[in-house]
């Protein structure tokens, strides 16, 4: 009995395992125009954020809470690794007016 | 402050087309000119501002000016060459050289935090002249569609430095 009781919770455990091994994704937010692109909506810990810099313009991806701050010459890429829960808001620190979300969860 | 605003409604006033242009809305050559030079008038008041300022928030912004104005106009240049359009000088654009010397030369005589104030002031007032101008002359005046693209893009450029310039004068205060 008590091995089918393990069984059980085992089995129960079991969805979740999936979603713990899966491989952490790379999600490209594209700058261009003074515009933040589209935020993709599925972001997990672990997944990385790879922000496109196609603008003509050195831009950053600063984050309000401090989390981040990636600096983006023109024509250049830059990473930010999600590592917590919740809601992240960013900006650029030279064109203020550009804004954008994250929502990240476990 | 009266004459800063004085010289910012004579410069309005020119870039009304139907002031100092006579109903004749600007051609694309002049506009090209135009917006040229607007982008050269805030890179040169940056460099007066690095060579002056010693505040680092001034500091930064005018990094930025050169650096955005710079990427703009370079597109300009690369954009008026493959359109195979002269750049033609004009009232409007002679007005805004004009008044930016004369602002120029006043900023050179302050110093410290009374000239970081200034060139914050009249970066304000610059951009806003500027953002009118593109969005009710320039922007609608203009025929060739990636002169019009490119000018449309430097608007969006304008006002954000404008917001920012904004943010720098009211810490200034």
């Amino acid at each position: 009995m008590k091995q089918l009781l393990l069984v059980a919770a085992v089995a129960l455990a079991a969805p979740a395992a999936p979603r713990a091994t899966a491989p952490d994704r790379n999600h490209v937010i594209v700058i261009d125009n003074l515009r933040f692109g589209p935020v993709p909506a599925d972001l997990r810990v672990g997944d990385a954020i790879i922000w496109r810099n196609q603008d003509m313009f050195r831009h950053s991806a600063t984050a309000r809470n401090g989390s981040f701050d990636v600096d983006l010459p023109a024509g250049k890429t830059g990473n930010t690794r999600l590592t917590k829960p919740g809601t992240v808001i960013f900006y650029c620190r030279y064109h203020p007016g550009m804004t954008g979300r994250l929502n990240v969860r476990n | 402050m009266h004459k800063l605003i004085a010289s910012i409604g004579a410069i309005a006033f020119a870039l009304v087309p139907g002031a100092a242009m006579a109903d004749t809305p600007p051609n694309d050559a002049q506009i090209a000119h135009i917006a040229y030079t607007a982008g050269n008038i805030d890179i040169a008041a940056a460099k007066q501002a690095l060579a002056k300022s010693k505040n680092k928030a001034v500091r930064s912004f005018a990094q930025e000016m050169v650096r955005d104005h710079a990427a703009v106009n370079d597109k300009a240049l690369a954009l008026v060459k493959e359109l195979h359009v002269t750049p033609q000088s004009n009232p409007t654009s002679s007005a805004l050289t004009a008044q930016a010397n004369k602002k120029r030369a006043e900023l050179a005589k302050l110093s410290g935090a009374a000239f970081d104030r200034a060139y914050a002031t009249n970066e304000v007032a610059f951009h806003q002249t500027v953002n009118s101008a593109l969005a009710d002359t320039l922007i609608p005046s203009a025929h060739n569609g990636q002169l019009k693209s490119l000018l449309r893009t430097g608007l969006g450029l304008f006002k954000e430095h404008q917001a920012h310039a904004e943010h720098l004068s009211a810490a200034l205060k």
